[in-house]
């Protein structure tokens, strides 16, 4: 799997097929337990901690519910990492928070705390803590989950915008299709762990294969199967032939 | 909260908390009532010492003048050597008596020091030469017991 | 083999037991070597020092009154009988500078502080927040853990003090103002019988062994909660139950060690 710079990619597969496991591979949360992940150059299997937290730097991750620090205020929030890793002068730091945050438009609410926000302004104050150093790559765990259409929306328009604007490479780990095959250039499919299908939006909405019919239109039965394996339904209810 | 509102809150606990600390040390504690850096060493010996414990205090006419440092038996004469610090500020003559007495009935041990008339005064490193040991119950029972028994029966 | 079973169990939960308390004195460690950077920002120290030093003042100050005035109650009940009430000062002191005020202040702590660590960094992991800050390069205990870790450690002398001292005037309150114990001697007996360095300064090393044990079980059952919902509450209780258990066997062990046998 290959993730060239300044593209859009998503990662597309059912809930429990390594896709979030995926990300923490690639952020050198979790080691695997074959083969290598390389980041702009390195392998993330055999870097030391330091190393592996300077690595980290250059990465933005988006978590599925946003993981905004709650006993800090949205600006704060913006700041934690500027604050943590540069010497920049507070008024400089001040200056570039309310830049990100004019860029999810949500510059208002730099004085609110994070449970004074709806999901959809949480995820968009995520987004702009996950660009706050300007990473060259920026993954984004689930952006789409439980957010109504509007804020679907704008969060899916913002994801677009940011990586153009900032020339990263992007990754997205979602199971929203319809949003995600507007805005990415690449499409990866997985299922128990492996590739199963990839292409541009256009080739994956015209695919013929079953699984990747199934999942881009919503339909129940299919090569993923409605019912979980089990025992024949008649034993496990105890019932005999007559 | 404000940080301006959080560094007063914490420094008013910080400060209640080392006043409490200093309060216990002075007002509960015998801190605040002697200080060891002002004191000259003297000791003496006693053939019993009793229930006296290090840190016990040394008091002359009901003041507090110093405390006991150390109790440590002497082989040599087969007594208690007790070494004391007396506040700088007190000086004694070198006939002073020093007594091992109870405050109350149960009370702590301490010794008391009776000035005598002498005119040249203790210094450091020397001995009280007049010493009376610690009253053991038993004995004074045993005392009694014996003279009760001398008496003529009637 | 129900017998087999049960001896399998022993063995199971005893191997666990190790396992966690292994882990447990890494974390220790871990949180000592992480701590420089919250030193060098000690407005992190600050800003948890508020929430477990400031926040437990009153819960602090209150019991401290009451198990004063408890002491000096029941010392003069029994006292009485001797007719040494006289020495009600010296009981209410020593009963609190040695034991109660170091063992219930922090029990009060555990239960109070210890507890809203262990949740609020048992939320924090379920939120991701922690991951969050992992992915940020920000190692989540030096940046959480530590300033806690230390937090902690500043302000459970400080509230053991807290609570020594006003328990003495509770004491004060009840036998001198209503019982009427004479004041001189209450005040006098008492300094003469507490010691500064036997009584007092071990009073201090209690709190302050009680108060890292409290931290320390607190911030690793948080840390290593399981992220949901039924995963933080039981860290919490584990943690007022762990740390409770943990001051009265450390108690016992230093009282042993500072008092016993001299």
């Amino acid at each position: 799997m290959n993730f060239p710079k300044g593209k859009l990619i998503t990662i597309m597969g059912l809930s429990g097929c390594g896709k979030t496991t995926l990300m923490r591979l690639i952020g050198g949360a979790l080691k695997p337990v074959k083969g290598y992940i390389k980041v702009d150059g390195q392998i993330t299997n055999d870097l030391s901690q330091d190393d592996l937290y300077a690595m980290r730097r250059k990465m933005g991750m988006l978590f599925q519910f946003g993981a905004l620090f709650t006993d800090m205020s949205v600006y704060d929030n913006v700041a934690f990492q500027m604050r943590e890793h540069t010497d920049l002068p507070e008024e400089l730091i001040h200056d570039l928070v309310l830049m990100k945050l004019n860029a999810v438009g949500l510059r208002g609410t730099h004085n609110l705390m994070p449970s004074e926000l709806s999901g959809g302004m949480a995820r968009r104050v995520a987004l702009a803590r996950t660009v706050a150093l300007d990473p060259m790559l920026i993954m984004y765990d689930e952006p789409f989950a439980g957010l109504d259409p509007i804020s679907l929306t704008v969060v899916g328009d913002l994801v677009r915008r940011l990586n153009d604007a900032l020339g990263a490479t992007s990754i997205i780990v979602t199971h929203d299709v319809q949003e995600s095959l507007k805005i990415v250039d690449y499409v990866y499919f997985m299922a128990n762990g492996v590739i199963v299908a990839e292409g541009t939006p256009d080739e994956i909405r015209a695919s013929e294969k079953d699984f990747v019919h199934q999942f881009v239109h919503g339909e129940m039965d299919g090569p993923v199967p409605f019912h979980y394996p089990g025992g024949g339904y008649r034993q496990d209810l105890n019932l005999q032939a007559v | 909260m404000e940080r301006t509102g959080i560094d007063l809150w914490v420094g008013i606990f910080v400060v209640a908390g080392v006043a409490a600390l200093v309060m216990l040390a002075m007002k509960v504690g015998n801190l605040g009532t002697y200080n060891v850096s002002d004191a000259y060493k003297i000791h003496a010996y006693f053939t019993n010492v009793g229930g006296l414990k290090a840190t016990a205090s040394i008091k002359s006419a009901g003041v507090l003048v110093g405390r006991v440092d150390s109790i440590t038996l002497d082989t040599q004469r087969y007594e208690a050597k007790v070494v004391m610090s007396i506040d700088k500020r007190y000086q004694f003559s070198k006939d002073t008596i020093g007594k091992i007495l109870t405050s109350g009935l149960l009370g702590e041990q301490y010794i008391g020091l009776d000035v005598g008339g002498d005119t040249e005064m203790l210094k450091n490193g020397e001995q009280l030469k007049k010493t009376q040991s610690a009253m053991v119950l038993e004995d004074l029972i045993g005392k009694f017991m014996y003279s009760k028994a001398e008496e003529p029966a009637k | 083999m129900p017998a087999a079973k049960a001896i399998r169990g022993i063995g199971h939960s005893t191997i666990n037991a190790v396992w966690r308390i292994g882990v447990a004195t890494r974390f220790f460690f871990l949180t000592l070597m992480y701590s420089g950077s919250s030193f060098r920002r000690f407005h992190l120290i600050i800003k948890e020092l508020f929430s477990t030093g400031v926040m437990s003042l009153i819960i602090i100050i209150v019991a401290g009154m009451f198990v004063g005035m408890v002491l000096g109650l029941q010392g003069y009940e029994t006292l009485k009988r001797y007719g040494s009430e006289s020495a009600l000062g010296v009981m209410v002191a020593l009963g609190l500078v040695r034991e109660l005020g170091p063992v219930v202040a922090a029990l009060l702590f555990a239960s109070r502080a210890g507890s809203a660590m262990t949740a609020e960094i048992g939320l924090m992991k379920a939120t991701e927040q922690i991951s969050a800050m992992e992915m940020m390069a920000v190692h989540p205990i030096a940046r959480i853990v530590a300033p806690r870790f230390w937090a902690g450690i500043i302000s459970m002398p400080l509230l053991a003090a807290m609570f020594s001292a006003v328990g003495v005037f509770g004491g004060y309150f009840v036998g001198v103002v209503q019982i009427g114990v004479d004041e001189g001697s209450f005040w006098s007996q008492m300094q003469a019988a507490v010691d500064f360095q036997h009584d007092i300064l071990n009073g201090v090393i209690k709190s302050f062994v009680f108060g890292t044990a409290v931290t320390v079980i607190a911030l690793f059952e948080g840390y290593d909660a399981p992220p949901t919902a039924e995963g933080v509450s039981g860290a919490t209780t584990r943690t007022v139950v762990t740390s409770s258990l943990a001051i009265l066997m450390l108690d016992f062990i230093l009282t042993a060690m500072m008092f016993g046998g001299s």
